[in-house]
């Protein structure tokens, strides 16, 4: 075994590294760029070496600077993560020119299946079932076209290099075709320096299915079951579970029975992923094979209780597989949620800057639910616009799969981030969901969804109730505090409150009566109906994390102006507390109509204006592109919202903006 | 004898409708309410005491001995926020348009003798069109008589002006003379001479809102401290500003049970201040996080946004947070600024309440605008007002304190009591580009050279610790600590007792 390892990674997938790396006792030796200095990995290694400015191409996608870091060391292996290196074939040769061990599959296999063309001819070799397509280079949109018009609409198009869903691009007509094409490969370029891009058939309503397989160098090689990553957002996974609640049985064997044959085709000797898109008639084929250790693991570990990242060091190292397909055995149920620093209810554009709060849920076993979090961050950190803007990943796991999204809807709850925009209240929503809650999946459940993007809904019946109760309380211990202030009048004789309140929850009205007993404060909504509210929370604290009715209840609070923000299961309001006479005045407050910011196209998000589509005086059409703002490597085009007339142009190409920087000012 | 019990009751109803049904519905249909409603959301349940309620003006020109309203446009009392004593009147614009006359003025001011003599706030609610016309000048005396009270109870106890309405003419200089002016949006208005006057003199095309509306006036003129949405947000956060305000000068800060731990570490302070001296950051997240349940009632936040001033607590006794905002012109000093910093300094000194300054100061904005604005004797009044305080200052240096701004910045040289630093910090005269440029002129040709001492200059000058060896930097301390540190230096502070020779009064820099 080795002694010390080097993760050429950053973010939570080194953190995550690193802890098994600890428990298998094998020193760690990190990377960073010059954005990441004060980063979690780099704390927790044993080592950590510097490797040059944050710009991935100036830093963690150096191979020469990595393996001189392993020499420098003394890493006798590399752990490469997923992104960046990871799927280069040409890493782990230049490490095994070295003398270094990669922690991964053999160059080999990741060139057979990192070109997704490649990975086609293979596993048709292998007999895995596949969609129909062109396996060919394409030369040209024309071209492109062609193929399309053969395969029959839709297709999709994609980059030959790519991997979680840049340069993807779904046509529905030849039109979409050809300019889709040049897009894919514009993007294609920009992002892994290949511009190459295919066609394929779109599969309808299709849910994606993915198999775990883990290999070793002597010719093993098993599947640990499936992962269902149907909830996507533009082919970008937003929640991932294992198992999938479209498998039977004889399916996942059948599908692992061909991840397996794939695997051993191209002699496969680490973990990996092969990717499928599955009808709901539960047909499926092939779509890639991932090389490396994939985004959403951890599922997969909760449920089969293996640790992957051990597994890979294991055979690295020469192990042979200790666990038999036998071995095997699907536990309970998993789900994992992306944190993303981007903003749900702004098309979630995505948000840098400065984690001013982090405060993840507590992580362990409670009872049969456990909770884990994979994260690379800290309160006090720094979401830069450098890299991926994940912020964590959260697992749930219980026996059920509907228990397991209970637990997870509670840690979401419990999650409190500020300094940036996130999209946890989305990721609440989604827990919320009925469609998602009976498994009722496909890719384009975003989509179908939340067709207008997403809006926290106001909270309604027994969830208003829950609210409002938490609004009360929290009202009432700040009532009790303020009978305590020195200098009054007659302090033998505090001044008394009343204990009938009206809670509003935006325009929902809750007449309630609070009293405190020694066990509970009691919410008493008339009528029989009452909460029994109780919890350790104090002001400040951004969660209020408590019990109502004896049940574990998470809320997010945020103080206001003469009340509190709620927010919880996918709902969020804003809560104030008042008098009946307070309310009653309150009614005769006129309504506050907000400024209109329509005349003016402001910048959702800090970047840079790659080019500016329109000119002054020119009239445009509701969603005409208006001009590319780059944040994140992606482009994000920014559209009219209703048909106006450009009066002013305020910036111009390569201008690096702020949010609400005020782009263009429409007549 | 029940006869006559009930006569009260109906003169007394007869009273509270002011100026009748019609008036009142009027009122609440632009979005107003009355002044006893809004008497009765400032103050505790039931705790208001109605003085003067049959009070009725003594006009008898131009048909005034006709009209007649009991109250005469003002409602006066006294009642309790949280317990506590205030004073409070409240104008009745249903009743002559809240105007002011000279039986309307004896109101006033005998509640304000009333709160003076029992060391208690006063909390004035305009609503009101000015002057009552037809009593000429007595109208005009009875105004007067307001303003001297005003002046002889500032720094005894605090007065606390809401407008609410119209505020115009006369009305305006009680107010302006109070400690805090707070107002509501969209239905209050504050000017000497209205829109119409203007034109008529300057000819000058401008509305009521724009001449004197709570935005203006809390971003451009700075009149007002603060301003709200509606009366009933105003009255709510008038209770809570009353929370963390001293009855009276001898009181001391109030103080209440806080859920806060005293101890509590943020580690996440540690990494507030970037790598990159010219990268702003936000120094209200160190207030937030350094105060007591994040609680910050902020004075003057959209005015003079490079410094940030309010009102917060520490251990649960209130504290005055007065803090330089990197992330608004890097948080320097201008006129401005100097004026917002200096006024809230000195009215926590007159009230004793403790005073935290955190500092990150480039030093002073040059420039003409600046220099003939009188730059000079602002910045002077910000230095003459920490120069001058005796109430406990804690002062903590987070990055930059250079120049003349790092002296005035409540440093150890003008009375500050603890002064902590940073790790970050950096105590010099200048940035080191400046400074290289002037002590090294002769190199200014040479790159080289010119790095070479920019380099010595930073390692030597940019840090706390020559500050330090001379002990104008008590100690230098971890951020994550800030929150204890405060809390602990504040406590030795408590019984602190510091004086100033008996003068008539100072000669502040106007």
């Amino acid at each position: 075994m080795f002694d010390k390892i080097l993760i050429a990674n950053r973010g939570e997938i080194a953190c995550r590294v690193i802890k098994t790396a600890r428990r298998m006792g094998i020193k760690t030796v990190a990377v960073f760029s010059d954005a990441d200095k004060d980063a979690l990995h780099v704390e927790m290694a044993d080592e950590a070496v510097h490797l040059g400015p944050p710009a991935a191409a100036q830093s963690y996608l150096l191979i020469d600077k990595i393996v001189a870091a392993c020499k420098a060391t003394g890493a006798q292996a590399v752990h490469p993560g997923y992104g960046f290196l990871s799927e280069r074939a040409a890493f782990p040769e230049a490490l095994a020119a070295a003398g270094v061990t990669f922690i991964g599959p053999n160059p080999k296999a990741i060139e057979a299946m990192g070109d997704k063309i490649e990975s086609k001819k293979f596993a048709n070799a292998a007999k895995v079932s596949t969609v129909p397509g062109y396996l060919g280079v394409i030369e040209d949109p024309a071209h492109a076209v062609t193929i399309a018009d053969e395969i029959g609409y839709p297709v999709m198009i994609k980059a030959s290099a790519g991997g979680g869903g840049k340069g993807m691009r779904i046509a529905y007509s030849a039109d979409e075709v050809a300019e889709g094409f040049a897009r894919a490969k514009s993007e294609a370029a920009s992002s892994f320096g290949d511009d190459r891009v295919f066609v394929e058939k779109f599969i309808v309503d299709p849910r994606h299915i993915e198999i775990q397989v883990l290999g070793d160098k002597h010719g093993n090689v098993i599947y640990l079951g499936e992962r269902e990553c149907s909830i996507q957002r533009r082919n970008q996974k937003v929640i991932e579970e294992a198992p999938s609640p479209l498998l039977d049985e004889a399916t996942r064997r059948k599908m692992g029975e061909q991840a397996c044959a794939l695997a051993r085709a191209v002699g496969y000797d680490s973990a990996g992923t092969v990717e499928f898109v599955a009808g709901q008639d539960r047909s499926f084929f092939f779509l890639e094979m991932n090389t490396r250790l994939q985004v959403e693991h951890p599922v997969t570990e909760m449920i089969t209780g293996i640790d992957l990242v051990e597994q890979m060091i294991r055979v690295a190292a020469g192990e042979k597989l200790s666990i038999s397909q036998e071995d095997v055995k699907l536990n309970g149920w998993a789900v994992e949620s992306r944190v993303y620093a981007e903003d749900p209810t702004r098309n979630f554009m995505p948000s840098t800057g400065r984690l001013v709060s982090y405060r993840p849920p507590a992580e362990g076993q409670t009872g049969d639910v456990t909770v884990r979090n994979d994260t690379g961050v800290y309160e006090g950190g720094e979401i830069s616009i450098y890299y991926d803007p994940m912020i964590a990943k959260l697992v749930t796991h219980a026996p059920t799969r509907l228990e397991a999204i209970d637990a997870q809807a509670r840690a979401l709850d419990a999650f409190a981030i500020e300094g940036i925009r996130h999209n946890i209240p989305f990721l609440s929503a989604l827990m919320a969901h009925d469609r998602w809650k009976s498994g009722r999946l496909s890719t384009g459940f975003i989509a179908e969804e939340f067709p207008e993007g997403f809006r926290p809904i106001a909270p309604e019946g027994e969830t208003a109730h829950l609210m409002a109760a938490v609004a009360a309380a929290i009202d009432h211990k700040l009532n009790l505090r303020k009978r305590g202030i020195s200098g009054q009048m007659r302090a033998a004789a505090p001044v008394t409150f009343e204990t009938d309140r009206v809670v509003m929850l935006g325009d929902q009205r809750f007449d309630v009566s609070v009293e405190d007993m020694a066990y509970a404060t009691v919410v008493r909504f008339g009528e029989g109906h009452h909460h029994e509210v109780s919890s350790g929370w104090r002001p400040g604290e951004p969660v209020w994390q408590g019990t109502i009715d004896g049940a574990e209840v998470a809320l997010q609070v945020r103080p206001l102006l003469n009340g509190v923000a709620l927010s919880h299961a996918g709902a969020a309001t804003q809560a104030r507390v008042y008098t009946k006479r307070e309310a009653e005045l309150a009614a005769l407050m006129p309504e506050k109509v907000a400024a209109d910011t329509g005349k003016f196209l402001l910048c959702p998000m800090p970047g840079l204006v790659k080019s500016i589509a329109v000119k002054e005086g020119q009239e445009v059409k509701a969603g005409e592109a208006l001009c590319i703002v780059e944040a994140m490597k992606m482009e994000n085009v920014l559209r009219a919202e209703k048909d106006a007339t450009v009066a002013k142009v305020l910036a111009k190409e390569g201008d690096s903006l702020a949010v609400d920087a005020v782009i263009i000012e429409f007549k | 004898m029940k006869d006559i019990l009930e006569k009260l009751d109906e003169r007394r109803a007869n009273a509270r409708l002011g100026g009748g049904t019609k008036r009142i519905d009027a009122q609440h249909a632009r979005g107003k309410l009355t002044a006893r409603e809004r008497i009765e959301l400032l103050l505790d349940k039931g705790s208001f005491e109605e003085f003067d309620t049959f009070v009725q003006h003594r006009c008898s020109d131009f048909g005034m001995e006709n009209t007649k309203v009991p109250g005469d446009g003002v409602v006066t009392g006294w009642g309790t926020i949280n317990g506590r004593t205030v004073f409070v009147f409240a104008k009745d614009f249903t009743v002559f348009g809240g105007s002011l006359s000279e039986t309307h003025a004896a109101k006033i001011t005998k509640i304000q003798d009333m709160a003076l003599k029992m060391r208690a706030p006063i909390i004035g609610l305009f609503d009101a069109g000015g002057a009552r016309i037809q009593e000429g000048v007595a109208a005009l005396g009875g105004y007067g008589e307001v303003f001297r009270r005003n002046v002889i109870a500032s720094g005894v106890i605090p007065q606390i002006s809401v407008i609410m309405g119209p505020c115009a003419g006369g009305d305006v200089y009680s107010p302006a003379m109070t400690d805090f002016i707070f107002m509501v949006r969209d239905t209050s208005y504050m000017f000497v001479t209205g829109p119409d006057v203007v034109k008529t003199v300057t000819n000058e095309t401008v509305t009521a809102e724009e001449l004197g509306g709570a935005k203006v006036h809390t971003t451009k003129s700075s009149v007002a401290d603060g301003a709200w949405d509606n009366d009933l947000e105003a009255l709510l956060q008038v209770r809570r500003l009353m929370d963390f305000l001293p009855a009276n000068n001898t009181e001391g800060s109030p103080a209440w049970p806080s859920f806060d731990a005293e101890d509590r570490v943020e580690m996440s302070l540690d990494t507030l201040v970037p790598d990159n001296p010219n990268k702003p950051y936000d120094m209200k997240e160190l207030i937030t996080k350094v105060v007591d349940e994040g609680d910050f009632f902020e004075i003057q936040e959209s005015y003079a946004k490079n410094i940030v001033t309010g009102f917060a607590r520490i251990e649960g006794r209130s504290v005055g947070i007065v803090a330089n905002q990197p992330m608004v012109l890097a948080g320097v000093l201008d006129s401005d600024a100097s004026r917002k910093a200096a006024r809230f300094v000195r009215f926590c000194d007159a009230f004793n309440i403790p005073i935290v300054t955190f500092v990150d100061v480039p030093g002073f904005l040059p420039g003409t605008a600046q220099e003939y604005g009188g730059l000079i004797k602002h910045g002077a009044k910000l230095l003459f007002a920490y120069s001058q305080a005796t109430v406990p200052l804690v002062t903590i240096i987070t990055r930059k304190a250079f120049g003349g701004a790092y002296d005035v910045m409540a440093s150890k040289h003008v009375g500050a009591d603890v002064n902590y630093a940073w790790p970050t910090a950096q105590i010099a005269v200048m940035g080191a580009k400046g400074a290289v440029e002037i002590i090294f002129r002769q190199d200014i040709g040479d790159a080289e050279k010119i790095a070479a001492r920019t380099q010595e200059y930073e390692e030597r000058f940019l840090s706390p610790f020559v500050a330090a060896e001379r002990g104008y930097i008590d100690e230098v301390i971890m951020p994550h600590g800030t929150r204890r540190r405060i809390a602990r230096a504040l406590a030795m502070l408590a019984e602190k007792k510091a004086e100033q020779p008996w003068k008539k009064h100072d000669n502040l820099p106007l």
